[in-house]
């Protein structure tokens, strides 16, 4: 069947069969390789992108649903080619990562976490992620990467004292 | 915490991380090669059949679907797959054949356009079985009259060596004490996130078999050769995929002797990724499932003199290298304790479960699980502290190099100053109290410890010592660099990765010994034919023999310079100072030749090289394991890995007595691993190992039911620890160099996982133990235990 | 794990999507998948048709109806999670709703959903049970009500007609000096309860229990009402060895659930244990003092 996706910005027209999950469209048919298959019924997390901004795991929707409603990826938060956001650039800084196969998903959910709470509580990043498994890092440089970023964050482009 | 390392030690940043956080990673199911068609399985319901037929009719005219392969097909074309034990009679295919021994192996292989289409069309395969008696307990197997798993092998047992290191009858005699212990080490895995994937392609114009996959397995392009037949100069393994996390279980034989098969048989590039079912049930990644008895001669101060102990390992249906997962232990069987005798029994035994392979240390957790609860309950039933009884034990850092009954030396610790710190950081005395404040408000609540080793550097004798068919006494790794006639430097590494920033290790030792900065340092993969040898990242050895291997291939590099500069500035060598890229003569210091000089020379000047001397500047070493290189003596007695790090868990776990929820109130970590080439990276792997650790004691299992299926086969019952359960831990570092190495390292791969379940285990018995109960068999499950309490607490106090 | 094909429509409203149930016996709706699809993954529910009913505004709401609060069965989880009148006039699906799942699960499942699967650990139908609350759903052109208690008739199965689609769950407000208790444990911290109870009770002037509602989930194939147990705390002061014991006699009989998780005897006792723990916090709660966590 025909259908229109809005991802990372982009309208894209795509003919692909109504079973096509979300994760495998925006893998196969539109070269967007960040979002991972983990388990591909809904527990590890490594498929998840933005959906209006909402972090949800992309193998449990078909294409088809996600008609309509804007989609980011991880390919959507970069920057541009060879740029880092703060969030990337945080998990480089605290190596929050190994493999590297959860990190996508781990940076979208961090996203979408400082978007709603730009100063979490160690617990408010432990419980955001809680959903998305590591089996590398035992979480530790990933919780940090998130509060790093946070912190960072928070003190961008924030007028100085003197200028209050 | 190392003094006089430029970049070795430093707080850099892992380079592999840039491409991961942006998604841009090479995983292989990224991999889009033109033409390629998808595989999906047919799976073996029972745990044991007789494969009668096969009716593959209406498969064959779904769409999209271009072949089906079966067993005896595939058995013609191939051979078995490679074993590690000498057992002819239990061959190893990818596809069942004539016989499947356990439910989900692999019987049939769908060929199809999209993988969607080759499930559809493996649901129409139709198989006509006739199911067999079948065995799943280990102890089940070992009896007469059991179910024979593989028939033509006359029993199930693989394996059944017994080893006599010392006057362990002479020891017991003499000891005052002893008692005996069952400990239990279920079967569970180390289960990455990413599952095994294969995409093969046939080239018959250059008769190259390429292969992109997620692996990680030492001599893969030997086994994918032997198995098709073809000459190992006709496979091309693509080292820079990147792998998904590994921890051991991506060895992936099967489904690459698969692949390999039909792309040659089809002609076009046949790809298969695992789905989770298939990984869970059938990827043949299930890690040890191993029964100890355990008996330990000690005196009355706790020190134990002698060990007795028989290892039964549950294999699954099929062996690979698994069943030598009882003889790495082998070289660390004492733990780091002054035994002075062991007797070591090691059975093998197939079943018809799920087949297992190398997992995240190799046995050590299991072994180190069964030593540590020997140890608290040594001084349990001293009446003693665990602490001051392991003290006692422990080698002293004056003894080493020290060496062990089994033939192993291990080159050096600090143990009693690795648990001193801890102990600074954390107080005994304060731990003990707030156990007590947890006990006085109605929990239950344990100490738990556990103190280990991590043998690292792979120097895998255990072969030999197992299968005396076997002779390598050789384990290297390798390193190339290359300087071309820009100055630009270039490494190469000559295996997959699978997150252990082995790029960045390069740069950084090459940076240290070239006094360059490592990030100017390329480090590149060749695939299998460009590739010198490397024994792959096993053992915890890549620190240690690729960081080897850079470094000693840096050296000559290094070395070649100075010897240039020296030559055209006309003086000794001896007089030549290597600095920063530049050599200038020591009795002159403005007199020199800059690294563009040297560059120059060498790669356009010949006429001022020296005598004899290759043009250009390219290196290579190839580097073989420190202190190895014998075989077994007659009597079992052989020097294994060169490396030993050491890990001092120590925890407060509180229980809830009426739900039996454990939970980590604080875990503390003494580690030494010697010099940390990047502390990044060492860290993270060995929180990732505790994180494993307390999934194995707590959380995971293989469980199956009495009908041989494998009830734990998604995520929704193999339960691996989210962020909730991983509690904050501190860990803090010693370095007590190792004497063998390049940079004073030693590995550290597997480090957090060896000990973490030896310390929740004992931390779970020390809370328990009031009620007059124990637990020694892991997972220790949150229903069981709730059970386990309230049974007792219905017995009333003992 | 791709799921059989099938034909994927979306509706506009509900008499749609009855009708193209009506049509084919093997269609289903879909709403926020989250059960759905990975059931479909592993090909254990193959339906020839889904019908995307997410697109419905009109049963996607949460308002205030007389003596009760309606939810549109579309709703998301996350909304009720959200909600201001959720938490002011259901502090008892407040309290729950956060342990359903994961938050990227509560993004997309709806209370709907989650209620027609039945699940015996679901949340959501251990409170409508718990809150005698009653579920819509439309028929054939008509709009039916049933009781929670009969909503649920045994493990992932609900007496919804064959062409029936949920529309609406409907929760009765208590008034008064109201307190509420959730307890479930889990080896994990989101995985499926073992075993979960939900307490709420309404307080007198003097402390005293006038009314009382106790409910077990994840023991038994459908969650359980301890109506015995409510029968002897009410009326009176709510000490705990009253409480414990009129609990333990209210789940003496009970057939609990054993599996690969958790024993029946654990699900028994643990029953026992955290219906007390939720019962003296709701009284705490309605008492105005704070509660612990778990």
């Amino acid at each position: 069947m025909h259908i229109k996706l809005i991802v990372n910005g982009i309208e894209h027209a795509l003919d692909i069969e109504p079973r096509t999950t979300l994760l495998d469209c925006l893998r196969d048919n539109l070269d967007l390789k960040g979002a991972h298959a983990g388990c591909e019924h809904g527990v590890c997390g490594a498929c998840t992108v933005l959906f209006d901004g909402v972090a949800v795991r992309s193998c449990l929707m078909f294409a088809p649903q996600a008609e309509g409603t804007p989609i980011t990826t991880i390919e959507g938060v970069t920057p541009g080619p060879g740029e880092l956001s703060p969030v990337q650039d945080a998990f480089c800084e605290t190596h929050g990562m190994q493999c590297g196969y959860c990190t996508p998903a781990m940076i979208l959910v961090a996203h979408a976490l400082l978007a709603d709470n730009p100063d979490p509580t160690r617990e408010d990043i432990v419980d955001a992620i809680s959903g998305n498994i590591c089996r590398c890092t035992g979480y530790a440089q990933i919780v940090e990467a998130i509060a790093l970023a946070a912190e960072r964050m928070r003190g961008a482009n924030r007028p100085s004292e003197r200028q209050k | 915490m190392s003094t006089g390392h430029r970049f070795v030690s430093t707080d850099r940043r892992v380079r592999e991380d840039r491409r991961f956080v942006a998604g841009k990673g090479r995983f292989v199911a990224d991999i889009d090669l033109p033409n390629t068609k998808h595989v999906a399985l047919v799976t073996c319901p029972h745990p044991a059949a007789r494969i009668k037929n096969i009716d593959k009719t209406t498969a064959l005219k779904m769409p999209g679907v271009h072949y089906i392969l079966d067993g005896a097909e595939l058995a013609a074309a191939t051979l078995p797959l490679m074993t590690g034990l000498d057992t002819p009679n239990v061959p190893r295919r990818p596809l069942a054949f004539e016989v499947a021994r356990y439910s989900g192996e692999w019987v049939a292989a769908v060929i199809a356009d999209t993988r969607a289409q080759a499930e559809d069309a493996a649901e129409e395969i139709t198989v006509d079985y006739q199911p067999l008696a079948f065995v799943l307990d280990a102890e089940q197997a070992l009896e007469k009259g059991s179910a024979l798993v593989h028939e033509a092998h006359g029993s199930n047992v693989l394996l059944d060596k017994t080893f006599v290191w010392g006057e362990v009858d002479k020891d017991f005699a003499a000891s005052p004490r002893r008692l005996s212990l069952r400990v239990k080490w279920g079967r569970s895995s180390t289960v990455p996130i990413e599952t095994f994937g294969v995409v093969a392609t046939w080239d018959p114009w250059r008769e190259i078999l390429d292969v992109y996959a997620s692996i990680q397995m030492p001599r893969f392009s030997d086994q994918i050769g032997a198995a098709l037949k073809i000459p190992n100069t006709c496979v091309r393994v693509h080292y820079d995929v990147d792998v998904g996390g590994s921890y051991g279980v991506k060895r992936g034989i099967k489904h690459t002797v698969l692949c390999g098969y039909l792309t040659r048989r089809l002609g076009f590039p046949v790809r298969l990724i695992e789905d989770r079912l298939e990984n869970m049930r059938g990827g043949d990644a299930h890690g040890p499932e191993r029964l100890f008895d355990v008996e330990v001669a000690f005196d009355d101060t706790g020190v134990v003199r002698s060990m007795k102990m028989r290892a039964l390992e549950n294999l699954g249906a099929y062996a690979g290298r698994s069943p030598f997962q009882l003889g790495k232990p082998v070289g660390a069987i004492v733990g780091p304790y002054k035994i002075r005798s062991v007797q070591y029994r090691a059975i093998a035994v197939v079943t018809n479960k799920t087949t297992q392979d190398a997992v995240r240390g190799f046995g050590q957790g299991p072994t180190n699980l069964a030593l540590e609860r020997c140890m608290d309950e040594v001084a349990n039933v001293l009446g003693l502290d665990p602490l001051e009884v392991r003290r006692r034990n422990l080698i002293r850092h004056e003894e080493f190099p020290y060496l062990i009954p089994s033939g192993t030396t291990y080159d050096s610790g600090d143990y009693h100053t690795v648990i001193d710190k801890v102990l600074a950081d954390t107080g005994y005395d304060w731990l003990k109290s707030e156990r007590d404040r947890l006990r006085g408000q109605g929990k239950l609540a344990g100490i738990g410890m556990a103190a280990c080793l991590e043998p690292s550097g792979g120097n895998a004798t255990f072969e030999a010592l197992l299968n005396p068919k076997i002779t390598t006494s050789t384990f290297m790794d390798s390193c190339r660099i290359n300087v071309d006639g820009a100055g630009a430097i270039t490494a190469t590494m000559h295996t997959t990765s699978s997150g252990q920033g082995h790029e960045t290790l390069v740069g950084t030792v090459i940076g240290e010994v070239l006094q360059l900065d490592p990030d100017t340092v390329r480090v590149t993969r060749p695939d299998s034919l460009n590739s010198l040898p490397s024994g792959t990242p096993v053992g915890s050895r890549m620190a240690i023999m690729l960081g080897g291997a850079a470094f000693h291939a840096a050296q000559k590099l290094k070395a070649k310079l100075a010897a240039i500069g020296a030559h055209d500035l006309g003086i000794p060598v001896e007089r030549a100072v290597y600095e920063h890229g530049n050599v200038h003569d020591r009795q002159s210091p403005s007199s020199g030749r800059s690294w563009a000089d040297l560059v120059n020379i060498a790669h356009r000047n010949y006429h001022r090289m020296p005598e004899g001397f290759e043009p250009g500047l390219a290196v290579e070493h190839v580097y073989q394991v420190p202190t190895g290189g014998t075989l077994p003596t007659p009597d079992g007695r052989v020097h294994m890995y060169p490396c030993f790090s050491f890990e001092f868990h120590l925890l407060l776990l509180s229980i809830d007595p009426d739900l039996g929820r454990p939970e980590i109130v604080r875990y503390r970590l003494g580690h030494d691993c010697g010099t940390q080439i990047n502390p990044k990276i060492v860290r993270g792997m060995t929180m990732g190992g505790i994180a494993h650790g307390i999934g194995a004691a707590l959380f995971e299992e293989f469980a199956y039911n009495d009908e041989g299926q494998l009830i734990a086969q998604t995520f929704m019952d193999y339960l691996l620890p989210s962020s909730h359960e991983v509690p904050p831990i501190d860990i803090i570092d010693h370095e007590t160099p190792s004497p063998y190495t390049v940079l004073g390292q030693k590995g550290s791969g597997e480090s957090g996982y060896l000990g973490a379940p030896a310390a929740l285990a004992n931390a779970v018995n020390d809370a328990i133990r009031p009620l007059g109960i124990s637990v020694n068999t892991l997972p220790i499950k949150m229903s069981a235990l709730g059970d386990l309490i309230a049974d007792a607490g219905s017995r009333g106090p003992e | 794990m791709k799921a059989a094909p099938f034909e994927y429509c979306r509706v506009a409203n509900i008499e749609e999507a009855c009708a193209m149930l009506a049509a084919d016996e093997d269609a289903r709706v879909i709403a926020g998948g989250q059960t759905l699809v990975p059931m479909m993954a592993m090909r254990l529910a193959r339906p020839t048709r889904l019908i995307d009913i997410n697109h419905i505004a009109a049963l996607s709401y949460i308002r205030a109806d007389g003596e009760a609060v309606s939810i549109g069965a579309t709703t998301r989880q996350c909304m009720v999670e959200r909600d201001a009148l959720v938490k002011a006039r259901l502090p008892l699906l407040a309290r729950a709703v956060p342990f359903i799942g994961h938050t990227a699960t509560r993004a997309r499942g709806t209370v709907g959903g989650s209620l027609a699967n039945a699940d015996p650990a679901a949340e959501l139908s251990l409170v409508a049970v718990t809150l005698d609350a009653r579920l819509s759903y439309r028929v054939n052109g008509r709009t039916e009500t049933v009781a929670a208690r009969d909503f649920d008739i045994g493990p992932m199965t609900t007496s919804l007609p064959n062409g029936a689609i949920l529309t609406a769950v409907h929760f009765p407000v208590w008034a008064g000096k109201t307190g509420v208790g959730f307890h479930e444990v889990s080896a994990r911290r989101s995985d499926f309860a073992f075993v979960s109870a939900a307490a709420q009770v309404e307080l007198s002037d003097d402390g005293e229990c006038k009314r009382i509602a106790i409910g077990i989930g994840a023991a038994t194939a459908t969650p359980l009402r301890l109506e015995s147990a409510e029968q002897r705390l009410k009326g009176g002061a709510l000490d705990g060895a009253k409480i414990k014991a009129a609990i333990t006699e209210a789940l003496s009989d009970i057939d609990p659930l054993a599996d690969l998780h958790a024993s029946a005897n654990y699900r028994r006792r643990v029953a026992a244990s955290l219906a007390s723990r939720a019962v003296a916090d709701a009284r705490a709660h309605a008492l105005g003092k704070s509660i612990h966590a778990h």
